[in-house]
């Protein structure tokens, strides 16, 4: 069998799904060239809704493109699938493990299905096994794997033989920074070793940065394509950090100079200072009445300063109008006042410790953010706090009460925004936000006028009566966020609000975060992306449902001694690995999930 | 790697096959419908049907006012068995029939005394059909009654009874012509477990591998949709016939349920509807990619016509044209035809022909259709 030059090539494909409740038609896909190379490691990268999952499913032969010409492996995909599925491997975004099989009879499964001679086997289980850290674990059952061991049993899975081609959808969506390096060392060890060719989805940039070749993206169309550092070429020049003046925290600064993208392009708080990338040819002269002074320094360019100039350049400025929220000062009482108290915090199921006496603080006005791998305890946590979940044992204060034994008048002082948005798809926006705005007791003319003043924040004006279903991911998450802040709640609960979301929208969306924070709203929030954590006032990182770290972000860095200081700053994703490793290896025998 | 793409089939077949013989062990839920399910019907329709009856309500209507007539009611009047009312005319008997005031009307017409004088009387029950399991028991209870009191009537006359006058019974069931007995529910059980089982599971297991996305990993594999679908009906084909083995054993052991026909033909028999049960099952998953859905349209689309339309408990012959018409595009009518045949009338060979080529042609054109909708695809 002659090897084909090009792994995947496509010309011209376009794709496109019908809406079967409105009809309507819309363009996952279009016009896409690509060429991929054999042996090489290529990211397809962008925020959802790019493109990424159908371009994959495409190549694996599962969908059929509406025009153009697909070839995997030099092969018409289209027309041929099957030949192409008996050489390549897919794992989907989803990995179909069966949960009531146990992980050799998965690992069994799908070497059958591949036709794996049994001799060949033993050495490969034994490789993968040991890569994936998985060995002793082989009769447990897949479904009572933590998230990040079922996502390298899957990668295993789909590794049970050395394919012709690789196609991973986003194999580290909802996974840990730990389980998500882990994955990333399996996967560039196999490239090394077996000179696999990979293409790999993902919403990371620095999972992108990895990659020998990057595509991107953006709403069914190629934006750029090259290696990391051509990409990052496009930011040359124009990324610096500051440091804050005296009594200036970087999230304000940070504020400051998002809210002005004639001159910026983008800017993030990043280990006590801020990272910011500017238009092009923009003179010092210019950014110094933004600065007010902040020293700054010039910076190597990065893979995601790269992909924001692209995606300003695509989409234009998207800074959210802020005024309002931050003049939205509708609490009383003392700025420094603790508004939520927790002591010896226990939570157990059988004999399952989900969180182990837990204490902290939460101050009116802070950003609070929890942290910690998948099944560490934040979700146990957060619903205790939001009174969803009874405490085993502890004391537990929220706005001055446990709510859940308040009665409703104290549940009226927290909102509560949940992962999946819990919206009602088939009513519009409008209806959702009276639905909403009723459910916690306003009525008449003050909530309209509340509906009208959400809506305006959150940017949903021209959608009011779009069935919130229909809404596009980013339009249901500020919907979900302005349906929990509608009466005006002193304390909001977050959890994992960004993940899926683009970069820019996670800028809008923290912006509107920090400018509640300046109006006196207390936040409590949980998120997989550790960068996220640097707009904490406070973090706490808990692991096996014991609180590992808290502080400010610089203060838990500085837990983690770095022996070599040439290194420079640690990035949050870097320290959390180390708080979180330090403690595994500390307590001997401990393993991620509990026997 | 052609070579051994060839010799794949089977051993990807048995693998697959093991997956879901181990899935289906595991999943007490499966084990419940397929097996629990099934031993709960045959009780409840078996010992439903055979259950005691008591307070019969039966209208009497005495147009013999003779001390022998008296005599002869008493002995109901007192029974735990009945509260009898009584009736002026046979016209009001049948109207607090048909309003159901009364379940029974017994009648002992004028010349009762007359007729028993001159060595053989009739007695006229009535009983409704409605209820059909009360039916049987009431006529049984009922004839026990009059032999009693004819025992009774003898000793008391010192004479041997089967040499004395006799009371006969002449008895009908209104509105149910064809009076449901235990032996006539257990053929149709067999038919309801086995749509229950290759309709019902198999929709919801194949509509999990959809909704997990299960599916979308094991496709891009050299597996082939045949292998998939044939590794999917055979842990449940043997769910279905150990519920066929179920039902008879109860059948006969239970309930005396002769089966007069040949076995062997009743097995082939149910294998063929088992197979179109399948099919409904993969087909409606296939199309509906849904758990919920999937059981939804299982239950509406098979089980619930099985039970009402195919002549299980409502016989054929009074539906309106329309439903009749229902009825017979039905697979489970013919089986319950035949099925019912089988055990209790024998082999008639040119039903058993009939019936088993419909049956064949309907497992025929559904697995083909299941195959043909089963894409690796997933637009």
């Amino acid at each position: 069998m002659n090897r084909p030059e090009l792994a995947i090539e496509a010309r011209t494909v376009h794709k496109s799904f019908r809406d079967k409740q409105t009809g309507k038609t819309e363009d996952a896909l279009k016009s896409v060239d690509l060429q991929i190379p054999m042996g090489s490691l290529t990211a397809l990268v962008g925020p959802d809704g790019a493109g990424k999952t159908t371009l994959l499913r495409l190549c694996a032969g599962l969908m059929r493109p509406d025009q153009g010409e697909l070839k995997v492996l030099g092969i018409d995909v289209a027309q041929h699938p099957q030949p192409v599925q008996d050489r390549i491997s897919y794992m989907p975004q989803r990995f179909g493990l069966y949960e009531d099989l146990s992980v050799q009879e998965n690992l069994d499964l799908y070497a059958d299905l591949h036709g794996v001679p049994a001799a060949d086997r033993i050495e490969r289980y034994r490789r993968l096994l040991h890569m994936t850290d998985l060995a002793r674990f082989t009769e447990r059952p897949a479904g009572k794997l933590s998230g990040g061991m079922k996502q390298k049993l899957g990668l295993a899975c789909t590794l049970v033989r050395s394919p012709d081609l690789l196609l991973l959808d986003e194999p580290t969506v909802g996974v840990d920074p730990l389980s998500r390096r882990e994955l990333w060392q399996i996967i560039q060890q196999l490239v090394e070793e077996e000179s696999l060719s990979v293409v790999v989805s993902t919403a990371y940039l620095d999972e992108a940065s990895r990659c020998d070749e990057v595509y991107v993206l953006h709403e069914g169309e190629l934006l750029a394509q090259g290696t990391p550092d051509l990409l990052c070429e496009r930011a040359l020049g124009c990324c610096f950090t500051a440091v804050p003046g005296k009594g200036e925290s970087p999230r304000q600064l940070q504020s400051r100079l998002i809210d002005h993208p004639d001159l910026i392009v983008d800017a993030v708080p990043h280990g006590g200072e801020v990272r910011f990338v500017t238009q092009a040819n923009v003179t010092q002269e210019a950014l110094e009445p933004l600065l007010r002074g902040a020293r700054t320094q010039a910076v190597p360019p990065q893979l995601e300063d790269g992909f924001m100039v692209l995606l300003r350049k695509r989409l234009g400025a998207a800074s959210p109008d802020v005024d309002s929220l931050e003049r939205q000062r509708s609490i009383a009482g003392p700025p420094d006042e603790v508004v939520i108290e927790v002591r010896d915090l226990v939570r157990t199921f059988g004999d399952f410790t989900a969180v182990a006496s837990t204490s902290f603080d939460v101050r009116r006005g802070e950003i609070f953010g929890l942290l910690g791998p998948n099944g560490a305890g934040k979700t146990t946590t957060f619903r205790m706090l939001c009174g969803l979940l009874p405490s085993s044992s502890g004391f537990l204060q929220v706005a001055g009460v446990n709510l859940r034994t308040a009665r409703a008048s104290a549940r009226r002082r927290i909102g509560y925004v949940s992962q999946k948005f819990s919206l009602y798809g088939n009513l519009t926006v409008l209806e959702n936000l009276r639905f909403f705005g009723g459910a916690y007791g306003l009525h008449g003319k003050r909530l309209s006028a509340r509906i009208v003043q959400v809506m305006e924040q959150f940017d949903l004006s021209g959608q009011a009566r779009t069935r919130s279903g229909e809404l596009p991911g980013g339009f249901k998450q500020r919907l979900a966020m302005a349906a929990g802040l509608i009466h005006e709640p002193e304390i909001l609960f977050l959890d994992e609000p960004t993940s899926g979301a683009d970069p820019l929208a996670r800028r809008a969306f923290w912006r509107r975060i920090t400018a509640l924070a300046e109006g006196g709203t207390t936040i409590i929030i949980t998120t997989h992306f550790m960068e996220e954590a640097e707009y904490c006032d406070r973090i706490m990182i808990q692991d096996a449902g014991k609180r590992l770290a808290m502080g400010t972000p610089q203060q838990v860095r500085e837990l983690v001694s770095t022996a070599d200081p040439a290194q420079g700053r640690l990035s949050m994703e870097d320290t959390f690995i180390g708080i979180v490793e330090h403690s595994r290896n500390g307590s001997a025998g401990h393993s991620e999930v509990n026997p | 790697m052609s070579s051994a793409r060839q010799g794949g089939f089977w051993l990807r077949l048995f693998s697959l096959i093991r997956k879901e013989t181990r899935q289906l062990l595991r999943d007490k839920s499966n084990l419940m419908i397929g097996i629990g399910l099934p031993i709960v019907l045959i009780l409840i329709f078996g010992y439903g049907v055979s259950l005691d009856v008591r307070n019969i309500r039966l209208a009497l209507v005495l147009d013999d006012h003779s001390p022998v007539g008296q005599d002869f009611v008493s002995g109901l009047t007192l029974s735990r068995y009945f509260e009898p009312l009584s009736a002026d005319s046979m016209v009001d008997a049948e109207q607090m029939m048909k309003v159901g005031t009364v379940e029974g009307i017994l009648h002992l017409s004028s010349d009762f005394a007359r007729q028993l004088s001159a060595g053989h009387a009739q007695v006229q029950l009535i009983v409704s059909g409605t209820e059909a399991p009360r039916a049987g028991p009431i006529v049984n209870y009922l004839n026990t009654q009059v032999a009693l009191w004819q025992q009774k009537r003898a000793d008391r006359a010192g004479i041997d009874p089967s040499s004395g006058a006799r009371v006969e019974l002449v008895e009908r069931i209104w509105f149910n012509d064809a009076n449901t007995s235990t032996w006539f529910l257990v053929p149709g059980l067999i038919v309801l477990i086995m749509t229950l089982v290759g309709t019902f599971l198999t929709a919801l297991v194949m509509a999990r591998e959809w909704e997990r996305g299960t599916l979308e990993a094991l496709f891009v594999t050299p597996v082939r949709p045949t292998e998939v679908l044939l590794a999917k009906v055979t842990p449940y084909f043997g769910v279905g016939m150990l519920g066929l083995a179920l039902c008879m054993i109860a059948g006969r052991v239970l309930f005396d349920v002769p089966i007069n026909g040949s076995l062997p033909v009743l097995l082939f028999a149910s294998m063929l509807y088992l197979l179109v049960a399948l099919g409904i099952g993969l087909l409606i998953s296939s199309a509906t990619k849904n758990q919920f859905l999937a059981s939804q349209i299982a239950i509406l689309a098979s089980f619930l016509p099985a039970l009402m339309l195919s002549g299980f408990v409502f016989d054929l012959r009074n539906l309106p044209i329309g439903i009749q018409v229902i009825s017979y595009a039905l697979p489970a009518t013919y089986f319950i035809e035949l099925i019912r045949t089988l055990f209790l009338a024998g082999n008639f060979w040119p039903l058993i022909i009939k019936d088993c080529l419909i049956l064949g042609a309907y497992a025929v054109v559904l697995l083909s259709l299941a195959r043909v909708v089963t894409r690796k695809r997933l637009d």
